[in-house]
Parts: structure tokens; sequence; C-alpha cells
């Protein structure tokens, strides 16, 4: 029992104390035939040591990201992660501690998460940030249901650019609520103006939108919030929130409700989670928005503190009425965020920017300058672009590149069934010239070479 | 010694110029801006964001965790929060490039480790439950019910009955009446007995031919074991309904007692509590489901399958209620419960809650001597005391003891929770606490009993701040910090 | 035209609402009672004018730091007035409930039978009861 301390003196004081005789005494109050007469069916218990060596050889089959030359993104992103993010993040007060319920004993949780908010309402440009929730398809869903409450109409308008995952998750909730999704084609690659003209009207409560899309391409935002403004709808921009050193904020180009997935900021890829759900809304939707939020205020003796506010929304309180059944944030991630914003800053956050574009349009340049390969949309892109494969096999294409050491793509044909001859590409700040060159000149290989496509 | 200065918040630490962290110089050939992008798309101002240089970063966020008690500092007896020891061999192994650094889209040739090690956790989570198939997809409890709440829905609709009732103990947490209403449902709240045991009258008056779920929190937000929960699940069960499992306290029942054998059809597990994920300020936490056969083909897609010895993604799962979030599951939280169960074993992981019940026992049968515990002289994991005579006579709050209990070393237990007991104070020690410390915090809240009023309603006297001013945060919501450039 | 009215004078819902009733018209408030249970009030969400109610039916909400209560309307009939400047001056709850804090008027419908509402002395009897 490697992590209780009690001996077997301990044990017997303690069961005296309590009356009793035995440990198996402790459960009287579970009726014998419902209790377990047999061990539990699971392996035996490993030692420290045979654990790390069991585990060393789980992990050991696998090929991490950072070992591979990495060109996979579609909203979880290699990034480069600074190593004070790590040290600190890595403090045990940190990540040991829980929801700050005791405002005395959870000062540095609180001013961080204020902290947080605060670095999300000035990196988006909205008014208010909740202090996060699960992942950016969890803050997609939130924001469309507050977007529905707030209008009390039930049909939310967005475009296959948008994230399919997010989609899905969408619609699953959308199951079992009383609203409608209409999913608008995006033919090259970004939301077509007119179709959207034609499809909003005044039972529309939201659109909602990615910026960057799902395909990497940069959307006319602008024009898309004027649009749904003139119905009386939201818009909703889901937003990466890297690109925010390069590209508009969302406030300013009409967003009223911020949702993201905050991975690309300092956390690592993880297979897909534990991530970092981004969301943030205009003021006059703060009654609306769910999950944890942190407020200034001042203790007895008129010292600046934090506390958690505006905790009549939630469901410890409000229960069946309340705006979410979220309870937590993701602590720890946004303390990740936190860290690496601060350690970036102004300067940093846009020079990675200008990273990803740069190597982003050298790589599209590089591999599409010469056949198979051609770019699947003409839109301007940050870091992400679509690729289409004339003649070779997309997914037997990648297999073979990965095969090779690189994770040259994303297929598309599962989500996209018309772009079953594309894959996606992201290139972040991490990618070097000399790897960029060899993924461009690995795909062009594979692809010309005589061999047919895997049957 | 505290350090003032590097705890201004870090817009006041910011001074135009400065910067911790530098980036390559770009080794592509660099095109203006103006031909990649369209004007009306850029930033019209360089990010709003803090400077500081890397020294000032350290020392901001170093100081700032000590302002913060933690179960690595302090005894954090958080009832229903299962706040125990988190091993730092857990945080060494999920930090593996192998585990950490796995791209999600990555071809799952790839990935054969981290793939075995998820459909393994699967099953040793299946085998824990006494349920058949479990989805690890879930990034909490509340989404666990959540998606669990769906599966049933999806169950109903696929069998054409109608059914729109979810009914709650009036004592559960505030989380399940909230996921009822997000999956579609009404909440019907069942009412408690005293030792927070379901009132089988008033369940019974409630079943009908709407009722889709019953959700049980067992043991219960007392620490209590509900013994009628055969008997309940007969009668649900009669009724056509299902039976959910709140797995909150699963802590109390490892190798005791499975859900699956009590009447449970599903259930969401907390690895973050009961297999030791470290709780991380809020979060991560994961909430895996477990499900009985006939609902596992609507659990969220994908799941890991294995076939011809390859692991894989089995998203091609026709009734499943779909996705309920991105990617696979808080892959990272799930390889520490892994890495926790495997390192009890069948034994040990029993040897968990006979401990974690052992010393909730022992403290409760310290703290009767100074408060009332409602529910009883013994209890699971956890137990519920009161303040309210203390109140009543003295004047002396859960919250003055609370915010006292901090004046003397000790994180206070959850406060006001359940709803069900006046000035409720829910103990929940956990098995990684020594008798030294029980009896240590027995001693502390003995002392505090004995204290003149005053000095307890003036608490907390040692923490960097005393008791917050929350009327005024919830009047005059400030949510951010003032912009630097005023826009 | 909110001096503070004789609470004596007024009638009471279960839920802690007040009425005054004039020529069809009810202005409508929550007790001193109420508002000290509530404690800290920080929040209020008030109906449109306009709105038809049922008595008995929510209306709008009162939140403190850490409880929400819905305000139930004692009688049926449409919403002619609300108090636009209340949910800036909640103190005004403290201060003079049956006065400046009045909540709402409603042009009470026809048919209302003002059923179920109770006089000074009854509600006075219930309130006593519920600190027990």
């Amino acid at each position: 029992m490697p992590y209780v301390a009690n001996t077997s003196t301990d044990e017997r004081e303690m069961l005296a104390a309590i009356g009793i005789d035995s440990l198996d005494e402790l459960f009287a109050m579970v009726p014998a035939d419902l209790r377990l007469r047999r061990p539990l069916d699971l392996p035996p218990a490993l030692t420290e040591l045979e654990l790390t060596q069991h585990m060393h050889r789980l992990a050991g089959r696998d090929l991490p990201a950072g070992q591979a030359n990495c060109f996979l993104g579609g909203g979880s992103y290699d990034h480069f992660i600074p190593a004070v993010v790590d040290a600190l993040a890595a403090r045990g007060e940190f990540y040991t501690s829980y929801t700050p319920y005791q405002p005395e004993a959870s000062q540095g949780n609180l001013q961080v998460f204020f902290e947080y908010q605060t670095l999300i309402t000035r990196l988006t440009g909205m008014d208010v940030s909740n202090a996060s929730l699960y992942d950016g398809a969890s803050a997609t869903t939130e924001a469309v249901l507050m977007a529905l409450a707030a209008t009390r109409r039930r049909r939310v308008v967005t475009f296959k650019s948008v994230h399919p995952e997010y989609r899905q998750t969408l619609e699953t909730y959308f199951d079992n609520l009383d609203a409608e999704l209409v999913t608008l084609a995006a033919p090259a690659g970004s939301a077509d103006l007119a179709t959207l003209s034609a499809a909003i009207d005044d039972q529309t409560a939201c659109v909602l939108l990615q910026q960057p899309n799902f395909f990497g391409a940069v959307e006319d935002a602008a024009a898309i919030a004027e649009l749904a403004h003139a119905a009386g709808a939201v818009l909703i921009v889901v937003v990466d929130p890297l690109s925010l050193g390069v590209l508009a904020r969302p406030g300013d180009y009409g967003a009223d409700i911020v949702a993201a997935e905050g991975q690309s900021l300092g956390s690592p890829l993880a297979f897909g989670g534990p991530y970092l759900g981004i969301l943030a809304c205009r003021e006059a939707f703060v009654r609306r928005m769910p999950g944890r939020i942190t407020g200034q205020t001042q203790d007895r003796d008129g010292r600046r503190c934090w506390v958690l506010t505006l905790q009549t929304r939630e469901q410890h309180i409000r229960r069946e009425k309340a705006t979410s059944n979220i309870c937590t944030n993701q602590g720890l991630l946004a303390l990740r965020a936190t860290i690496y914003l601060a350690a970036l800053g102004p300067a940093g956050l846009r020079e990675v920017g200008e990273l990803c574009l740069q190597k982003s349009h050298y790589a599209l340049q590089r591999l599409t300058s010469q056949s198979p390969f051609a770019p699947a949309f003409a839109r301007p892109f940050f870091k992400e672009f679509v690729v289409r494969s004339r003649d070779a096999d997309v997914e037997s294409l990648l297999q073979d590149a990965a095969e090779a050491g690189v994770f040259a793509g994303v297929p598309l044909g599962g989500w996209y069934p018309e772009l079953s001859d594309c894959f996606l590409v992201a290139v972040t700040e991490k990618r070097t010239r000399e790897e960029i060159d060899t993924w461009a000149t690995l795909l062009h290989t594979i692809a010309t070479s005589a061999e047919p496509a895997h049957a | 010694m505290r350090n003032r200065q590097a705890t201004s918040t870090l817009f006041e630490l910011s001074r135009p110029g400065r910067r911790a962290a530098r980036l390559p110089a770009c080794d592509v050939p660099v095109q203006p801006l103006a031909d990649l992008l369209p004007a009306r798309l850029l930033a019209a101002a360089p990010p709003d964001l803090p400077e500081l240089f890397e020294g000032d970063v350290v020392r901001h966020f170093t100081n700032l965790s000590t302002e913060n008690m933690s179960v690595d500092t302090h005894f954090y007896p958080l009832g229903s929060c299962t706040m125990k020891y988190n091993p730092k061999r857990n945080e060494r192994l999920a930090s593996l490039p192998g585990f950490v650094d796995v791209h999600p889209y990555q071809p799952v040739s790839t990935m054969q480790g981290l793939l075995q090690l998820l459909y393994e956790l699967q099953g040793l989570l299946a085998e824990i439950s006494g349920l058949d198939a479990v989805s690890l997809q879930p990034a909490a409890g509340a989404h666990g019910e959540l998606a669990a709440l769906m599966v049933a829905a999806a169950y109903f609709r696929d069998r054409g009955e109608q059914r729109t009732e979810v009914l709650i103990p009036d004592s559960a947490h505030g989380t399940n009446p909230a996921s009822a209403v997000m999956a579609g449902f009404k909440a019907v709240t069942v009412k408690s007995t005293p030792e927070g045991f379901v009132d089988l009258a008033d369940l019974r008056s409630k079943l009908s031919p709407a009722t889709a779920v019953f959700m049980i929190t067992n043991p219960n937000t007392l620490g209590m074991f509900d013994g009628q929960i055969a008997e309940i699940a007969r009668w649900v069960h009669d009724a056509g309904g299902l039976i959910y499992l709140d797995g909150a306290n699963m802590n109390a029942i490892l190798g005791i007692a499975r859900p699956g054998d009590f009447g449970a059809d599903m259930m969401h597990f907390n690895p973050h509590k009961t297999f030791s994920g470290p709780h991380g300020g809020g979060g991560p936490g994961a909430g895996p489901i477990a499900v009985r056969d006939r609902l596992a083909p609507y659990l969220p897609a994908p799941v890991v399958g294995l076939a011809a010895d390859k692991y894989f993604l089995d998203a091609d799962r026709p009734k499943s209620i779909g996705r309920v979030r991105s990617f696979f599951g808080n892959t990272g939280v799930l390889v520490r419960a892994y890495a926790y169960i495997r390192t009890h074993g069948p034994a040990g992981l029993r040897r968990v809650s006979e401990t974690a019940v052992l010393n909730a026992n022992y403290l409760l049968s310290r703290v009767q001597q100074l408060l009332p515990v409602p529910q009883g002289p013994r209890c699971m994991h956890e137990f519920v005391a009161s303040a309210s005579a203390v109140k009543a006579e003295r004047g002396i709050t859960a919250t003055d003891i609370a915010k006292r209990l901090l004046d003397y070393g000790f994180h206070p237990p959850t406060i006001y929770f359940p709803l069900t007991v006046r000035e409720a104070m829910m103990i929940e020690p956990t098995e990684t606490e020594s008798k030294e410390t029980l009896d240590a915090f027995a001693a502390a809240l003995a002392q505090i009993l004995g204290e003149p009023a005053d000095e307890v309603r003036a608490a907390p006297a040692s923490t960097p701040i005393s008791r917050p001013d929350e009327v005024r945060a919830a009047r005059e919501p400030v949510l951010a910090s003032p912009s630097s450039t005023g826009a | 035209m909110s001096a503070s009215r004789d609470p004596n004078q007024l009638k009471y819902a279960k839920t802690h609402e007040w009425v005054a009733l004039d020529e069809g018209i009810a202005t409508v408030g929550i007790s001193a009672f109420a508002v000290e249970a509530l404690t800290d009030l920080v929040y209020m969400e008030l109906p449109e004018v306009g709105r038809q109610l049922a008595a008995g039916e929510a209306f709008g909400e009162i939140e403190s730091v850490k409880a929400v209560s819905d305000l139930y309307s004692p009688v049926s009939g449409e919403v002619i007035a609300v108090n636009e400047d209340l949910a800036a001056h909640l103190e005004r709850l403290n201060s003079d409930p049956y006065g400046a804090g009045w909540i709402v008027r409603i042009r009470v419908n026809a048919d209302e039978k003002l059923a179920g509402l109770m006089d000074r002395k009854a509600y006075e009897k219930q309130c006593a009861e519920a600190e027990h």
C-alpha cells in the first residue's frame, strides 16, 4: 500500500476508538448480498520501478509528434512551449489544489484566473471571459446555448468550414433539445455570403463561424457579422487564440461571443486532452455565461483580493435552472495559458503568428509548385491549408509518410467525402525550412513513385 | 516570507520593452504581410499583453502558488472532492513523450502503446464498476452524467418509449438536475430521509411510465451507503426506467461492492478523485462512463477497439449518441488513473477503500464529541457534521469554523452542502492521511469551539487576506483588469 | 406615487410578495421579512411591460450572493409598469420595501378572485412558523 500511513497499531487504535473489532465491520451498512465476494479481477499491483518499466514499454511503442516531423493540426497544434510553463505549472501548490471555495486559502489560483480572464478579454476584444471550460467543442456548444437562451430563438446557422467535431458535439446536444442546426456548405473552403444571407431569418438565434476556419482559411467575418446582426442574431466566432497576434480581434469585427480551443497557448498535444475551453462574451451576455468566473473585490481590511462571483448562474445554486451543468474549470490549463501569454508578451505572440504565417505559405508553395499536388482552395490562410492530391490515394500517402517519420497532414475524407482526395496541413513556428523541404520532397517521392496505391 | 511586489498583477508588473520568450529568425523567404492577408483581417494593433522578463514571470507565479492551500502542503478534507495524495510517479509517467506528445490525428499505427493503455483502462473500469462497456470521452464528472443521460435518451428513443423524467434525490449534487435538463429531461426531486437515504414512499409516488432514469449517489452525499438500493433498482426497473449511479463516492467501495452488482445500469467515474488525478486548481478532471451491455451501442464514439492484435479507434457505431467533445478524451488524466489502478491491484484498491472508510469513521468518532453528526455514529468515506447548534447558542456558523480552521493550518471541509443538513460541514479525510493528522484536525476543531465567538468570527487572521466582500464582488462585478490602452 | 404603504393594509402571498390593490391596479413588492431572509441582495431580473401573468407565475428573479429566488405574481393580469430604477438601487428593498421598493404594477384581470392571499396577521403567523 504505497500511499497509506496507517500501521497495524494505528488501525487497532482507530478501530477501538470507533468501537468495532475489524475492518469488515466498517462496511456493516452495505448489505451482505450486495458485496463483492471475490477480489476484483485486475492485474496484480506493481511497484514504482515495475510500473515505470511497464509504462515506458507502452510509451515506447508510440511515435511522439516531437520525434516525427509534424504537420498535423485540425484544432490541436504542435507549438513550442517555453520551459517556464512546465516548470511553474508543475508546482504542487497549483496542481494539487482545487476549486477556490475558500478564497482566503486560494488567492494564488484566483489571481491567476483573474489574470487569465483579463488576457482573454484583451486578446479577443470581448468584455468578459469565464475561467475556462473543458475544450473548444464544449466552449462552442455552450456559446450556442447562451445565444439560444438570450434570443429565445431556436435556429442556429453554421458552416461546414467549422470544425467537424465541434459540429458533431453540437448535434449530440441538439438531439435532446428543442433547437435546429442548419449547416451551410462551404464549397470554396469558406462561408458563402449569398447562401448565408438566404439562410438567416428572424428565427435565427446565432451564426456560428470559425476564424480561421477548419481549413485554415480566413473568413470574411465582418460581412458575416453584418448579416447576422441585421437579422437580430448573435455572432459566435470560434478562434485560434494564437492567431490573434496577427489577425484582427473578433470583438473588432462584431463578434458577440467568442469560443476557442486554448491548447495552442502552452498546453501539450496529449492526444486531444485535457485541453482548454475559452469562452468570452460581450457584457450583455454575462448572466447567461456558464462556468466559474473570478471577480475582484476587497477583504475586510480593504485589501484588493479575488473571489468566485456571480455564482447564482451555476448549478450548485440554481440546479435544474442553471446556465449549464458545468461545475469546474480547467484551472491547470488556464494557468498554462496565462504563463504562456505572460512569457510571450505582445512581441512574442506576434512573432509566433508571423512565423506560422510565413512558414505555412512557404510550405504550400514548396509542395504545390509542381504536380501532383495543388491547393484545394484559394482563400487567404493563417497557418493551415488544404492540399489536393491529384493521383495518389491520400490515406496511403499519409500512412507511407508516417512510416518514414513524417506526420504529413490530416486526411479529410472521413469528415468530407467530397474532399477524400484532400488533406489538411498545419505549419507551426517549430517547423524549420529543412523540415518543410523534407516533408515536401517525401510527399513528392511517395506520390510519384511507380508503386500503385495500397489496395 | 511573502514577496508582495511579485504578486502585483501581471499588468502592473509590465514595463514597455521587456520580454521573456524570443523566437528564432524566420528561415524561409519572408513575404510582405499585405501579400498574404487582406489588410482588413489584420490586427489593428499589437495584442494588449503585459511585457515582462523571464525572472519576473517565474517569481510572480511562484509567489502566487504559495498563496494556495493544496494537498501537497495541507490536510484538505473537502467533502465529496476526495482530496487524496497525488502520486509523483504518475506525474512523471504521464509526461512520457509517448503519452503527452501524441497528436489526436496521427496514424493509429504510431500510437499503439497509448491505445493499449486506454483499451486496458476501459476494461479495468468495467471490472471495477461491474458494468460491461466504457467510454473514456467525457471531460468531467458532470460531463459524464450528461453523456450517460444522453445515452439513456437515445436508448429510449430507439425503443420508441416516451420517457421524459429523471428522478433525483434532494441531497444530490446540483450537477444532477442541471445535466438532466441539458439532456432534455424534466428533473423531478425525490425526498431524502435525515440519513440521506431515499424516501421510498416519495420515490414510489413519483415513479411512473414517464420515468426514464433514477439518479442516485451511493454512498450518498452524507457518506452513507443506501442499503435500499437493490429494492430501489427493482422498482425502477419494473417501471421500465434505468438506474444512474453518480460515482463521486467510489472511493468508499472499491473492491467492496460494484454498482453493476447492486443495480446500476450506468455510472460515471471521477478519476481525479477516486484514482488520484490531481485537481489542478479546479480541473482538468475526466468523467468516463460505464454502462450495461444493452446501452453500449449508444455510448459516445470513438472507443478503443482491438482487432487482429491492433488497437484502433472505433467510430463506426451507428447507434452512438455521437461526440460530446472534440478528440478522444482527457487522456492525461486517464493515464494517471491507469497508473494508479496498476499500482494498487485488486487487494490494494480494496485497501484504499477500507482505509478511507476507517479514517472517516475514526475522525467521526472524534468530531461527534464536538459537533452533532445528524446521520449517526457511522459513515462510509465521509460524514456531515452540523454547526447549527453552535450557531444558535453562540452565533458561530459553519463558515466561521471553516475560516478559523485555516488559521490552524487545515483546509476546511465542504460547507453548506448537502443542502439537507443545516450549517453542514462535510468532512472527507481520505486514506492518505495519518492518524496524527486526523487527531490534530479534531484537536483544532475542539480548540476553535472553545474560543471566544468574536475571535472565531474574525478569522482567518493568518491567511494572505481576511474575508473578502462577496457582495461587492457580485454587485459591482470587476471581471478583468482595466485595459492599459483604454480600448 | 411610491409613498410608503402601511404593511398592515396589504395582502400577502405565501411566497412573500405583497399586493396593494387600487382600482384594479395591483402594486406588487416583497415583504421586509423576505428581504431580510434573502440577505445581501445583489441582482434582480424584472419582467417586460405588457407581459401577461397568471396568478402564481414566476415573473422575475432576485439574487443574493449564494441564493436565487423566483418572484411570483400574486394576481393574474398584465404588467403595466416596472420599477426600472430598483435593479440599480436594491438597497431600497431594505430601506423602504413597501414604498420605493415596489417591483411591478399589474392591471388585474376582471375575473381575478385574489384567491390564496393572506392578510397581515395570517402572513405574520406563517413567517413565525417558518423561523422554527
